[in-house]
Formats: C-alpha cells, sequence, structure tokens
C-alpha cells in the first residue's frame, strides 16, 4: 500500500504517509542534522552562549504549551505565568531542604520534580479550567489576566514557601544518577544543563507534534476554526477545552521547574503580566499552531537580552546603565512589543512562515511559484 | 461609621477614574468589538504629558493640551497598527494592542525614569471634613470631572452627528455603511475618544502623590469594572467603575479586621475577584447585552 517512489517526494499513497512526522526524505534529514548539530553545540560554544540557549529550550518547553492552547485550539491564555509559577514552586518545595527556612522535601531528582511540577500546575489548569470553557475570546484573556494577579499575590503571601516580595527562595537543584547539574565537573555547569533541557525539550516537543495530528488535535483545531460548528460535529466543547488547559498547564509547569535552575532563586515579582506577554511573543514571533515555530520564537525572545546588551557597540546613544534613558532595557521592552505588532501585521504566520516562503522558493526554483 | 464612609468616598473618587478608563474601553468595544489592552499606556503618557507640561503652561491647560495630544497619539495608532487588521480575528487585534501598549508604555515610562514624578495638580493630599468624613479634594475634583465627561459624552453620543454615526455602527455596522457612515471615522474618533479619557484618567490618578512607572497597573482594574457593567454598556462602565472602587477601598480598610491571618493587603486582588463571581453568575455582566450565538 504504502510504496514510496523515488524522486516523486510529494506522492503520498496512504493517509499514514502524510500525517507520519517526517513526511519527506529531506525532512527527515534536516531533522537529524539539526539534532546533531544541537547534541555537539556545547562541547563548541563558550559557555555564556549557552546560557542564552539554555533558557531558550526551556522558554521553548513553556511555548509549545502556550501554543497548544492558543495555537491550535484558539484559547487566548495571558496566565502562563502563573502556571510557570505554580511549577517553579512545585519544584523549589520538593527539591529544597527539608531542614531550611523554606518549605522543603528533599527531592532532587529531576526526574521526579519535573514531572511533578508539570502535574500540579495541570491540576491548578484543570481547577480553572471550569470558569475559562464557558467564556470565549477576549472574556477567556480577561480572566486569565486576572489570574497572573490573583496568583501573584498568593506567591507573595505564602511566604513559607515563596520567601515574600522582594525576597525569594532557592530554586529547584538538579541531582540527576548522583551528579549535580549545577556543579562544573568534567563537563561545565551550562553544558550538563544543556544537554539535559535538549532531551526535555525532544521529548516535549514530539509529544506536542503526536498531540497535534492525533484526535485531539483535530479536536483543537475544529474548536478553533468554529467552535459552534465543532460542536454540531459532535466535538465535545468543554471537554477538549479542559484538554486543552490541562496539556498547556502542564507544559508550563515543566518550563517553570526549570526556568530557574540556571540562575538557582526564584522570587514572586518574576511571574507577572510581563512572562505572560513574553510566551505570547513567543508563540506569535514564531508562527502561530506550529512546534518548531514555537521553539523559534523561544529562541530570539530569550537572545533578546543578550542582543540588547551588544547593542551599545552600534548605538552608541544606548546606556547600559538602567538609570539612564534610552537604556538597553527599554530598548528590549520595545522590541518585545515591536515584534509583536510588526509580525502580526506583515508575517501573521511568523517566523515559520519566513521559513515556508524560503522553503518554497528553492522547492520551485527557478520558477516562483 | 465614618470609617466606612472616608473609605466609600475615596472609593468613589477612584471609581471616577476607572470609570473613565472604562468608557474608553467600552467606545472601542462598542466601535469594533475589540477589547483594547493599549489604555493603561494612554493613560500613563498622559500622566506623564501633563507632570511635564504644567511647570511650563499650568496645570488645567496642560490637562487639556495633554487629554488632546494623547487623543491624537491613539488616533494615529489606530490608523497606522489597527487600521490594516480590521475584519481579522478579534484576538489577534486584541494582541496588537498589547504590543503597541508594551512600545507607548516603555517610550512614555523613558521619560519617569528610575525618579518619581509629581504632577503638579493644585490638590495635593488636602482632605475636607464633612460631617466626620474625610474626603480627599482630588477625589471630590475626579468626581466632578467624571460627571462633566459622562454628561458631555450622552449628550455628543445623543445630538451630534458622528455620535449617532457611531451608535449606529455600534447596532449594525452593515446597514450603517449603507446609510453613508463613514466607518473609518467611526473607528478613529472612538479611539481618540478612548485615548483622551485614559489620558483624562491618568492625570486623577497620578494626582496627590508622586507616581513613578507602575502607575500603568491601575488603568487594568478598568478590566473589571467593564466586566462588572458589561462589555458594552457605557451607563455600565460608570456604575461598574463606582462600584469597584467602593469595593476595592472598602477591603482596603476593613482589611485587617476581616482577613487577619493575610499580610498582604487583599484590595489589590479584590476586583479581580470580584470579576471571576461575575463571570460565574452573569457572564454579560450588570447592563451587558447577553450573546446570542447564531450560526
Amino acid at each position: 500500500m504504502s510504496t514510496r517512489l523515488r524522486g516523486r517526494p510529494e506522492l503520498y499513497t496512504s493517509y499514514g504517509q502524510e500525517m507520519s512526522l517526517l513526511n519527506t526524505r529531506a525532512k527527515a534529514l534536516g531533522v537529524l542534522a539539526i539534532l546533531a548539530v544541537a547534541v555537539y553545540l556545547p562541547m563548541g560554544m563558550e559557555d555564556d552562549l549557552l546560557r542564552v540557549l539554555n533558557t531558550g529550550l526551556v522558554f521553548a518547553i513553556g511555548a509549545i504549551g502556550l501554543n497548544l492552547l492558543t495555537g491550535y485550539a484558539g484559547q487566548v491564555s495571558l496566565g502562563h505565568a502563573f502556571f510557570i509559577g505554580v511549577g517553579a514552586y512545585t519544584a523549589a518545595a520538593l527539591s529544597g531542604d527539608p531542614d531550611g527556612r523554606y518549605i522543603g522535601f528533599g527531592i532532587t531528582n529531576p526526574l521526579i520534580w519535573v514531572p511533578a511540577a508539570g502535574l500540579v500546575a495541570a491540576a491548578c489548569g484543570l481547577l480553572i479550567a471550569p470558569l475559562a470553557t464557558r467564556l470565549r475570546g477576549l472574556y477567556l484573556a480577561i480572566v486569565t489576566l486576572g489570574l497572573v494577579f490573583i496568583g501573584q499575590y498568593f506567591f507573595i503571601e505564602w511566604r513559607s514557601l515563596s520567601g515574600g516580595a522582594q525576597v525569594g527562595r532557592e530554586a529547584a537543584t538538579p541531582i540527576l544518577f548522583g551528579a549535580d547539574l549545577t556543579r562544573a565537573g568534567a563537563f561545565s555547569e551550562e553544558q550538563k544543563l544543556f544537554w539535559f533541557f535538549l532531551v526535555l525539550l525532544v521529548i516535549f516537543a514530539v509529544l506536542a507534534r503526536n498531540i497535534a495530528r492525533s484526535k485531539i488535535g483535530r479536536a483543537f483545531a475544529a474548536i478553533r476554526d468554529r467552535d459552534i460548528a465543532a460542536g454540531v460535529m459532535g466535538v465535545e466543547l468543554s471537554r477538549y477545552k479542559l484538554i486543552a488547559f490541562g496539556l498547556s498547564s502542564f507544559y508550563a509547569g515543566v518550563a517553570g521547574s526549570l526556568m530557574f535552575v540556571a540562575s538557582g532563586t526564584l522570587g514572586p515579582e518574576q511571574f507577572g503580566l510581563l512572562l505572560s506577554v513574553q510566551f505570547i511573543a513567543m508563540v506569535l514571533i514564531g508562527g502561530v499552531a506550529t512546534i518548531s515555530g514555537a521553539i523559534m520564537g523561544a529562541m530570539l525572545i530569550a537572545m533578546l537580552p543578550r542582543i540588547a546588551s551588544e547593542l551599545p557597540h552600534y548605538l552608541p546613544f544606548l546606556s547600559r546603565s538602567p538609570i539612564d534613558s534610552p537604556n538597553i532595557f527599554e530598548f528590549e521592552l520595545i522590541a518585545y512589543g515591536a515584534l509583536i505588532v510588526a509580525f502580526l501585521l506583515f508575517e501573521p504566520r511568523g517566523l515559520f512562515g519566513i521559513w515556508l516562503r524560503i522553503r518554497t522558493y528553492w522547492k520551485s526554483f527557478p520558477f516562483s511559484y | 461609621m465614618n470609617e466606612f464612609l472616608t473609605a466609600t468616598g475615596q472609593g468613589m473618587g477612584n471609581g471616577a477614574v476607572y470609570a473613565l478608563l472604562a468608557l474608553g474601553f467600552v467606545i472601542i468595544y462598542k466601535s469594533m468589538s475589540v477589547i483594547s489592552f493599549a489604555q493603561p499606556a494612554f493613560m500613563m503618557s498622559g500622566a506623564v504629558l501633563v507632570s511635564h507640561l504644567t511647570g511650563r503652561i499650568g496645570f488645567v491647560a496642560a490637562v487639556v493640551v495633554g487629554t488632546i495630544a494623547i487623543a491624537l497619539v491613539a488616533l494615529v495608532v489606530e490608523r497606522v497598527a489597527i487600521r490594516p487588521m480590521v475584519g481579522k480575528a478579534v484576538f489577534v487585534i486584541a494582541i496588537i494592542t498589547i504590543g503597541i501598549d508594551i512600545v507607548v508604555r516603555t517610550v512614555a515610562g523613558a521619560f519617569v525614569g528610575v525618579n518619581q514624578l509629581l504632577l503638579g495638580d493644585p490638590w495635593g493630599l488636602k482632605v475636607v471634613t464633612v460631617g466626620g468624613v474625610q474626603l480627599q479634594e482630588r477625589h471630590i475634583a475626579a468626581i466632578l470631572a467624571a460627571a462633566v465627561v459622562v454628561t458631555v459624552l450622552f449628550l455628543f453620543f445623543r445630538y451630534t452627528r458622528i455620535g449617532l454615526a457611531m451608535r449606529a455602527a455600534s447596532l449594525d455596522q452593515e446597514a450603517a455603511m449603507a446609510q453613508g457612515v463613514s466607518i473609518g471615522t467611526v473607528f478613529a474618533v472612538s479611539w481618540a475618544l478612548a485615548g483622551g479619557l485614559a489620558a483624562l484618567a491618568g492625570v486623577f490618578a497620578a494626582s496627590g502623590n508622586a507616581f513613578d512607572q507602575s502607575l500603568w497597573m491601575v488603568a487594568l482594574v478598568a478590566l473589571p469594572v467593564i466586566i462588572l457593567g458589561g462589555l458594552d454598556s457605557l451607563g455600565g462602565a460608570v456604575l461598574g467603575g463606582l462600584i469597584i472602587g467602593i469595593v476595592e477601598s472598602v477591603v482596603r480598610t476593613y482589611h485587617s479586621t476581616w482577613f487577619p491571618f493575610l499580610d498582604t493587603n487583599t484590595g489589590g486582588i479584590a476586583p479581580y475577584i470580584v470579576m471571576l463571581l461575575v463571570l460565574l453568575v452573569r457572564p454579560h455582566g450588570l447592563f451587558g447585552t447577553k450573546e446570542v450565538e447564531r450560526v
């Protein structure tokens, strides 16, 4: 049945063939090449650049989660920061020192605290979902925005967990198979964390891609495109919205548990509206309803602070000090906003759309269509 | 009792600010069914602009110039970033307004810097005591200003050509176009109105104490207000603003009596809790139109 003809990469003879993850030879080779480069990257890169990429890998997991909810299922959420916070505090509490100042259980194995952080965040997501599934569109955006404020209040208030405002607590420590990933040994901290995050990102990206091309993903797309039509066709709206919320919160929790591993501390101020907007920006800049797009967007947003800090070399009027104005931090914020607006106006499919355009150009070369 | 009345008066003062902001949200929502998240930025830039102008041309003139200037900024924003997106999904436009908000707010914030700014308003923290109830002058001023604005808006929507056109367009866009209403003008005027209202709200929100870059957070309280009042009801925005303002202020005053086990004041999140309750019980708010789905 599913034979392939040589030299006809676009000819599919079965549905399964077309829907497979790596449906063309070029894609299979490309993914392999990217993975090989990614695995080798820490060997040939400076640690400070690697730290930026590490942030990007963690952001990517969170962005994939938001993309499942906002991109695939079409439910705009500004509350991602709250679920990231839940994940971060769950992980920090699980791996914290039992005799320390804050809640801690001493479970330092990330194979336990990463899924646990995801599950607790997912449970919070499911708690809120019944309210959220009753609402659509902009109402949902406003509710989730309120969630960020209420969540931040509880993070600040619960001092034995979070340390309180302006104080913070230590983040989760990853001790995998007896080796502390945040201590330099045979490999540096950044290298070990990079490989660890990379493995997790690949697992979660493939998982999300599989969800997106399964029954659940098709139901999400139907709800996004026209929820009434989807309901008429027999898609259970509230059930699938619940699933979308749970999944997205799970990813957010996982991302949250990893986000502060490198820096070692976290404070309740970090889970504000800006973090949510950053994740929205990642999804929109990368490409709505694409996994690879979410990863690209996350990488770009993670690199922005680094790009901004390099800019004063070229633009001498930009200051590095937050006291002067214009400074690099203002530039960074304006870049978020301007990128969101520019991509939505000129390239709604995001970075992934740009890639598609390049690909189509070469695929149909020398013809323009 | 006096404590309660004082809190209520303060809440009404804050509520007037929320009402002005909420009116802007509602006017934009009525004209293009989009919630503009750019209002906080317009509000903050209004306050910043007025505080920079006051020293040169006096407070009243600064408020007038600042309001008109921010209305013009909103007009430009609508023309450049929003108009090309008309007809696209509303949440896309809403997210564009988030992007605009960040840009405008950061630019306005650059003029604040790390210091605090003084608005230069004539009221300061002066207090009038009426029968044991303390009222801040700036709150009285805010309530009066809101009353004037609401009256003017009412007359505007009732008697002017463009006001009538805006009401017609919000009722049925295509029918209004068939009658010769220019929808582009309606969009432009609604954004300008919303920008001006936000700037005016910013002036009263920033009056009294010195203000810093976190001033914009005040504008987000307008979101619970429009949920409570109804997304498409101007009257709802005013009443909702006052209710939310009073609830917030009363909870803030009685926090230590009601919630002795919580250290952080709950006044700040009270509006959002009210919002969640309203959405559970009556999603379309007090005066909003119930959403009817037609296939």
